[in-house]
This record gives structure tokens, sequence and C-alpha cells, in this order.
């Protein structure tokens, strides 16, 4: 498994932070931490992927997560194509599986998925050779967007062991907050959640978190809060009265804020609903770093596509 | 199988080779100007910090290092895996119109001095790239040769060549260790 006491890259997929050892979560940040000064180069692109096809099939609409995947696609060499449900031939009546097994037969060697389907690129993932890297399936996971708001954390911090990190809004929805969840628990991190009763989903303190519904509580001496957004199209039931009444109880402004330490960081997945879950001028304050995580977000990407890259390789 | 280590080089010889090596630098570029040193880790990093000290105490000017990691350059990259591991590239200043005295260890078969050389052209157009090894083996498998070399030293193709240096093994030496020749 290891090679100079370091961890050797085995996974052809990357399906959540779930499945993955502290030693893997690590590496990945640490191996996006050489790809980030890519980005800032005169040249930004590395030779690493030259001839290798990447698949970016967006069953769920999306804009930051998926051209975030295609720059780092760019910057590595590879040679990518876009796919989105509407304009597929999924519309035609094509099964996932059939999909799938099509873009295979194009000897295409990793597809970035996501789908509305919490668990679906688990399944696929076990009928094709080709790697796949979640981008968010369902309520489940997006563990790219978990890594690189660890990994903006961790450069910020310098660690991840014992800071108290609090996640307020829309938890029930939110895969962002359960792949937070599984990394940062596993890193050794105290994770605290709030929101309303009805968005947070039953048992979560199981995955060792704590759960206190007052936010002036939640974080009072947190090290970084992430908002989360309500997610309105996933709720086909009234879970709170109005978003009015969200964002007077849970919305995060300027003063609350300073419950938190004095050099807490601010973070947001996006997108942002200004007024609602964030106070706007909160949101461009310097203790935001909002735009810092996406700018993150490619390096991690990079990393991610660089690691099982590798591993596929192995397989043949 | 049984391996010796034969010393070619000792505290003093390498230290001697990269004050000639300094001297020889400032000669040929007749100072200073536009000079720019980068370091091939892992030991090729801390032979451009030694070089850097001894330049500027000559010619009382601080001259920029920057750290090359060649991984994502490598020519044999997409037939290995698992990937190896990365380490991070650190040129801070813009190599456009600069001098760049690349600086390695060993200079074996040039494959990691092509792969350097790409590398190096995505931080701009540099005016020249100079090469600055410790030690020149033989064989190489590529057109590239050095312009400041420590030592030649002859060597069997299945020799290895081993750079100790205090920064990461304690101290200074160079040492083939006689490879198997079955």
């Amino acid at each position: 498994m290891t090679q100079n006491g370091k961890l050797n890259w085995k996974r052809k997929d990357l399906l959540g932070l779930r499945d993955l050892s502290t030693e893997e979560i690590e590496l990945i940040l640490d191996t996006a931490k050489s790809f980030s000064e890519v980005s800032q180069r005169e040249v930004k692109k590395v030779p690493v992927m030259r001839g290798k096809t990447v698949v970016n099939l967006f069953l769920e609409p999306s804009t930051r997560t998926r051209v975030s995947f295609e720059l780092a696609e760019k910057r590595l060499s590879a040679d990518t194509i876009s796919m989105a449900s509407a304009g597929s031939s999924m519309t035609k009546g094509e099964s996932l599986w059939d999909t799938i097994a099509n873009i295979e037969a194009l000897k295409v060697d990793i597809i970035v998925m996501r789908h509305g389907s919490s668990g679906a690129p688990h399944r696929v993932s076990n009928y094709t050779k080709c790697g796949i890297v979640n981008a968010g399936d369902g309520i489940n996971e997006h563990p790219t967007q978990g890594l690189l708001d660890i990994f903006t954390l961790r450069e910020l911090k310098g660690k991840i062991k014992g800071l108290k990190v609090v996640f307020v809004g829309d938890i029930l929805h939110s895969r962002v907050a359960r792949s937070n969840i599984w990394g940062l628990t596993k890193l050794g991190a105290e994770v605290v959640i709030c929101g309303p009763k009805t968005l947070i989903p039953w048992g979560i303190e199981e995955l060792g978190v704590k759960v206190i519904h007052d936010v002036k509580k939640a974080i009072d001496g947190a090290d970084a809060v992430t908002l989360l957004r309500i997610q309105m199209e996933r709720q086909n039931e009234t879970l709170f009265p109005s978003i009015r009444e969200y964002a007077s109880t849970f919305g995060m402004n300027t003063e609350l804020f300073k419950c938190a330490k004095p050099d807490a960081i601010l973070m947001h997945p996006g997108p942002v609903n200004r007024g609602v879950e964030i106070e706007s001028a909160l949101a461009d304050s310097p203790q935001s770093y909002i735009l810092k995580q996406v700018t993150n977000g490619i390096a991690v990407r990079m990393a991610v596509l660089y690691l099982l890259s590798g591993a596929l390789k192995n397989e043949k | 199988m049984i391996t010796s280590e034969k010393q070619v080089l000792d505290e003093g010889g390498i230290e001697r080779a990269l004050a000639r090596i300094a001297h020889e630098i400032l000669e040929r570029n007749q100072g200073t100007a536009h000079l720019t040193l980068v370091g091939i880790r892992t030991r090729g990093v801390f032979l451009a910090e030694r070089l850097q000290t001894k330049l500027s105490r000559i010619e009382k000017k601080e001259i920029p290092v920057g750290i090359l990691d060649i991984t994502l350059y490598r020519d044999d990259l997409s037939e290995i895996g698992p990937k190896p591991e990365l380490h991070e590239t650190n040129i801070p200043f813009n190599l456009k119109g600069k001098i760049v005295v690349l600086v390695d260890d060993v200079l074996f078969t040039g494959r990691t001095i092509r792969a350097a050389l790409d590398g190096l052209i995505d931080f701009g157009r540099p005016k020249a790239i100079q090469l600055a090894v410790l030690v020149d083996r033989g064989y190489r498998e590529l057109p590239i040769k050095a312009d400041y070399v420590g030592k030649n030293v002859p060597t069997a193709f299945q020799d290895k060549v081993i750079i100790r240096l205090k920064e990461t093994d304690g101290k200074d030496e160079a040492v083939i260790s006689e490879g198997d020749k079955s």
C-alpha cells in the first residue's frame, strides 16, 4: 500500500468522503496544494493527462462545479466533453446504464457525473471500467466540494484537527454538508450543525456531530462557519413557514457573526442567496472566503483527476 | 547482491566544485544581471541555494532562487501508476528575459532536464537557460549537455550515483554504488 512511507492511490472512482481513509483525504489535500500553483502561471497548463478523455455528464443543473471541472481537466491537458441531460439521448428514453455503456465504448477514461438520485454514481461505477467522479448525487455527497472546503480551511488555519466548524442552513438536502461532515470528523474537527428542526436529518448525531438549533450558541467560538442555501427545488412540502422567517432566524449578518472567533472564516458552497442565508455586506467582507473556495476548487479537482488517472492505468 | 560504495566527492570536494561553478557562472554571464537560479527537487534545490549564497557573497547582490518539481512533465507519466507523489513548484518570479541557471545533482539520461526545460518555458520565455550539475555520469539518451559540471564521473550503466547533502542526509558526499552486473 505504501511507498517510501507515503500512501499510493488505488481507487479508480471518487464517490464520497465516506469511503476514504484519513490518509487518502490528506493525500488529495497535499496533491491539491502542489496543483494550486499551476493556475498562477503564465501558461496555466501541465501535460499530465495528455491523450486522456474526460466526459462531464451533468444530469442536474450546475454552473460552478461544471466550469470548475472543465477548467481542471483542460489545465491537465485532458480532452473533455460536457453533456447535459437536456439535449442528450436520455430525453429520448435512453437509460443511464446505456448512456454510460456508450460513453465507455467511445474509449473515455473518466466520467465526472452529477445525478439527482443519491447513490447513482456508486451503482454506475460497478458497471464500467471508466473512472467515476461523483460531482454531486442527490442529497448524498458532493466529495470534491467537501474536499475544497476542507482544503480552504486547512490553507487558512494550517490544520483541521481541533477546529470548530459550524454548518448553518438546510442540512437535510445538503450533499455538501454530508461530504464535509465525513471529511472533517475523520480529520479531527469538531462539527456543529444548526438549522430549523425540519431541515436537520434525523439521527445525524450518529456521524459524530453536535446539533444546536440556536444560531448564536452554535457559532459561539467557531473557527469557521459554512452557510448553506435553502434548496427550494428539493422541497415538495413546507418545511418552514417562510423565507423571510428563515432569514430573520437563521440568516447570518455582521453582528451575529461576531459571536464566532474574531479570526473566524465564513464559507459558502454557492449559489449564494443574498438577503436569505447571508447578509450582503457579510458576503463581501474580508472574513468571507467564498471566492477563495471557488479558486481552490480547480486545484482540488486537478488533484482528484490526477490521482484517479494513475489508478486506471493499473487496471489494464 | 553485495553493493559497495566508492566515494568520488567528499565535503571539501563538493564545496570547491560549487565555488568554481559560481565563478564560472559569473564569468560567463558577466555578472548577475537578469540571473536567476532554479533548483530541481529535491537535491538540486539545496545546491541552488548554496550557489546563491556563494554568488551573493562574491557579487554582493541577491539572486532569486526558484524550486521546480518536474513530476508533471515526466515523459513516462502515462506509463506508470499509481501516480508519483507531487511536490510544490515555487517560482515566484516571471522568467521572461531572464538567464536561468537550472541546477540538479546528477546528470544521467537527460530526461529530467528535458522535463525541466518544458516546465520552465511555462513560466515565461527566458533569454537563456543554462545547466549546472554536481556530477555528470554520462549515458545520455537525449541531446542535452551541461554548461557547468562539478565533476565528470565515469560509471557503468547499472551503477547508482548517490549524492548526499547535509540538508537531507546529514553529510556531504557523492558516491558510486556498484549495481548488479548480471
